[in-house]
C-alpha cells in the first residue's frame, strides 16, 4: 500500500492515510487527491494548507466548525460554509480534507 | 456502493426475501499489532490459536454464567429471526440474531457438550477452524450489539453478550478490529476517541466560547480542568468536533449558564464512550472508566453528569459503580451518575430557563431512541424515564413533534446502523443496509406528518444518520441533537433578541 511520487515510494494505510506524516509533500497531495477524483484547485489548498498550519500548532485536526470559520475569513461567506466544503470534499472535509494534507485520520464516533 | 443497492422497503420490518452468502467475506480492517498490544492483546494471530480461542471460551463460560446460560437455552424458536436491522437490510440469513449466535453456539456444543462431542453432526455441532474464525470475524461485525432481538426473545437471551464474547476472544488470540482497538488506544494515550490533546481541546472550547457569545451577546463558559466545580461533564468528544454534535454540547453549556451551576469538563477524562463495551473487554472497559474517577477526584466535583452518548449512558448507568465505584466522595443528594437530559428536565421543570418554542417551528421533529439507552439504562425515577425524559425535553422546546410508528420506537427501537463499533468507513455498505429499516420508519414519519428533523442523543447515531441519510433523500444536517434543539429555544438571561427589540421598540 504505497503511493509512487517522483520516484519515491510513500507508503500509506488501508484507507490511504499516510503512515509517515513527514513524507508530505505537495505533489503528493495532487496524488492522494488524484486517487480520491479530486483536482486540486485554489479552494481546496486553501482548506489543505489551514489544516496543516492547524495540525502543527495543535497535532490533531480541527474541528469542521473551526475550519469553517478560519475559510469564511479567507474566502468569505459563500465559501466558508459546510455545503461548500462538501462540494470540495465530498466525502466530507474532515476526513478527505485531512487525508489529503497528510494528517492522521478523526477517529471516534465522527 | 450505488444507492440502487440499498433495499427499497414499504415497510419499515418488512422481512426480505433471503440471499444466502449476501455479506459473507465483509471484513472489516484488522488492528494493527501495535493497536493490539496496547490494549493487552496478542499483536497478531498467535500459532496455539484454536487451543486458546477454546480455552478464552470455557473461561467466559465459567466467569460469566449467564453467557453459559444463552449458549444453553437457545430452542432456535425463531422468535428473533426477523428483529435485527441488519438481516431486514441485507437479507443474509446470517444476519438473523440465532443463526448469527450459532456460529459461536456450534463451536461451543461441539467442545462443551455431551452430544457435541459424541455425536457432532446430529446437534449441529462444528469444528472451530480457519473457515469458522474468518466467519465469526465477519458476522460477529455484522452486529450493532443493539440486543433488539433479546427484546423479543422467549428465554431472555441477551445475543449482544454473545457478540462480546466473540470479539473477546477473537481479541484473545490476536485477531482484534482496527476501529474499536486503535479507538481504545488513543482513550488510554490521549484521554479520548479523537485523540484531542488538552491544548487542543483549550483552543476548541474557546473558540466555541468566542461563538457563543457572538451568537447571544452573552458570556457562557465552556470551562477546562476548573478545579472546585461542582459537576463534572463527561460527553463523547465528538462533542468537541462533529456535526451536530457541537450544537449539543453548546446546549449543555447554555442550560448549565442558565441553572447557575458551577460546572467543568476534564482533559483528561475528555471521553464518554467507552468501547471496553463493544469489543467485549471487562479490563479495558475498567481501565476508561477509572479515569473518569480520578478525575472526579482529581477536579474535587460533587457530581457526574454525562452528555449524549447512547453507550456511555448504558456503561455510566449500569456499571459506573462496579467499573469504578464506590462513589461516596461524591454528594449523596445527587444521582451518580445523572443524564444531562434529566438535569436539563429537572431545570425545565422548575422554570429556570427561558425556552421560546417558535424559535424551532422551521423544522418538524421526531426521536430516534438510541440502543443503550432505549434496552439498558433508564433515566430518572420513573420505568420508562428513558423514552419519556427525551421526549418531555423536546416537547418543551419544539411545537411540531411526532412519533414514528410504535413498532419501531422506545424498546423495540430500530438501530441508527453504526453501533457497537462499526461506524467505520470500511463498513459503510453494512451500515447504509443497516439504517434502511430506521429511515423507512423516518420516510413514513414524514409522509404522515411532514417530519423534516430527527433528534438523537447519540454520538454514533448522529454521525452515521449524518452520513448515510442523503442516501434516503434527507439533507446530512436532518439529524440534530437534542440539546441542539434546547439551544435554540433558550433564551439567555440578559439576551437581547430581535423579538425582544421589536416588542421594546412598539411599547
Amino acid at each position: 500500500m504505497s503511493y509512487q511520487v517522483n520516484g519515491h515510494t510513500i507508503e500509506h494505510d488501508e484507507e490511504g492515510y499516510i503512515t509517515n506524516l513527514s513524507d508530505w509533500s505537495k505533489e503528493l497531495a495532487d496524488e492522494i487527491a488524484k486517487t480520491e477524483n479530486i483536482e486540486m484547485n485554489d479552494e481546496h489548498w486553501e482548506v489543505v494548507n489551514f489544516l496543516r498550519e492547524y495540525y502543527d500548532e495543535y497535532q490533531i485536526a480541527p474541528a469542521v466548525r473551526v475550519l469553517i470559520k478560519a475559510i469564511k475569513k479567507s474566502m468569505g461567506p459563500d465559501k466558508g460554509n459546510n455545503k461548500y466544503m462538501y462540494e470540495l470534499f465530498p466525502y466530507g472535509p474532515a476526513k478527505q480534507a485531512c487525508k489529503i494534507a497528510g494528517l492522521p485520520k478523526p477517529t471516534g464516533c465522527v | 456502493m450505488a444507492d440502487g443497492d440499498i433495499p427499497k422497503m414499504d415497510h419499515p420490518l418488512d422481512i426480505p426475501c433471503l440471499k444466502h452468502g449476501a455479506m459473507e467475506g465483509l471484513k472489516p480492517f484488522q488492528a494493527a499489532p501495535e493497536h493490539q498490544e496496547k490494549l493487552g492483546f496478542p499483536g497478531e494471530l498467535v500459532p496455539d490459536w484454536k487451543e486458546r480461542a477454546l480455552e478464552k471460551m470455557a473461561e467466559l463460560a465459567e466467569k460469566n454464567r449467564a453467557f453459559q446460560v444463552y449458549l444453553d437455552t437457545c430452542v432456535k424458536c425463531g422468535a428473533c429471526t426477523d428483529k435485527c436491522h441488519y438481516f431486514l437490510g441485507t437479507g443474509d440469513p446470517k444476519n438473523m440474531p440465532v443463526a448469527r449466535q450459532d456460529l459461536l453456539r456450534s463451536v461451543y456444543r461441539r467442545y462443551f457438550t455431551f452430544a457435541g462431542k459424541y455425536f457432532p453432526q446430529l446437534v449441529g455441532a462444528r469444528d472451530l477452524t480457519e473457515e469458522v474464525l474468518a466467519e465469526w470475524y465477519s458476522y460477529y461485525h455484522q452486529c450493532s450489539e443493539c440486543r433488539r432481538c433479546s427484546v423479543f426473545c422467549p428465554y431472555g437471551i441477551d445475543t449482544a453478550e454473545i457478540t462480546m464474547a466473540a470479539r473477546e476472544i477473537m481479541d484473545s488470540i490476536g485477531v482484534g478490529q482496527k476501529y474499536s482497538n486503535e479507538i481504545i488506544g488513543k482513550v488510554k494515550d490521549i484521554g479520548n476517541n479523537l485523540g484531542l490533546n488538552p491544548k487542543a481541546l483549550r483552543a476548541t472550547l474557546e473558540d466555541l466560547e468566542e461563538d457563543l457569545e457572538d451568537d447571544t451577546g452573552i458570556s457562557v463558559r465552556l470551562p477546562l480542568d476548573e478545579q472546585g466545580a461542582d459537576i463534572l461533564l463527561v460527553t463523547p468528544s465528538a462533542d468537541f468536533f462533529a456535526e451536530p454534535h457541537i450544537d449539543g454540547l453548546l446546549g449543555y453549556a447554555k442550560v448549565f449558564h442558565e441553572a447557575g451551576v458551577s460546572w467543568t469538563l476534564s482533559s483528561y477524562a475528555s471521553e464518554a464512550a467507552n468501547f471496553g463495551l463493544f469489543i467485549g473487554s471487562y479490563e479495558n472497559m475498567r481501565e476508561i472508566a477509572l479515569r473518569i474517577r480520578k478525575a472526579a477526584q482529581d477536579l474535587g466535583v460533587k457530581r457526574i453528569i454525562f452528555g449524549e452518548c447512547g453507550h456511555a449512558w448504558r456503561v455510566a448507568y449500569s456499571y459506573l459503580n462496579t467499573l469504578a465505584g464506590p462513589w461516596d466522595f461524591l454528594d449523596p443528594d445527587y444521582p451518580v451518575p445523572q443524564h444531562i437530559l434529566e438535569f436539563t428536565w429537572a431545570e425545565i421543570q422548575k422554570g429556570t430557563l427561558t425556552l421560546d418554542k417558535s424559535r424551532n417551528d422551521h423544522i418538524r421533529l421526531t426521536y430516534h431512541d438510541s440502543c443503550n439507552v432505549a434496552r439498558a439504562s433508564r433515566m430518572g425515577d420513573e420505568p420508562g424515564g428513558q423514552f419519556e425524559i427525551p421526549r418531555n425535553v423536546i416537547r418543551a422546546v419544539c411545537n411540531h413533534y411526532f412519533d414514528m410508528p410504535d413498532e419501531t420506537i422506545r424498546e423495540a427501537t430500530l438501530c441508527c446502523g453504526g453501533g457497537g463499533g462499526l461506524l467505520t468507513d470500511d463498513l459503510m455498505e453494512l451500515r447504509q443496509k443497516g439504517a434502511s429499516p430506521r429511515m423507512t420508519a423516518l420516510q413514513q414519519t414524514t409522509e404522515d406528518h411532514g417530519v423534516t428533523h430527527m433528534a438523537a442523543i447519540c454520538a454514533i447515531c448522529k454521525t452515521q444518520f449524518s452520513k448515510v441519510m442523503p442516501a434516503f433523500g434527507y439533507e446530512m444536517d436532518s439529524v440534530v441533537s437534542v440539546h441542539q434543539l434546547v439551544s435554540n429555544a433558550i433564551i439567555l438571561t440578559g439576551q437581547d433578541t430581535g423579538k425582544d427589540a421589536f416588542e421594546e421598540g412598539t411599547e
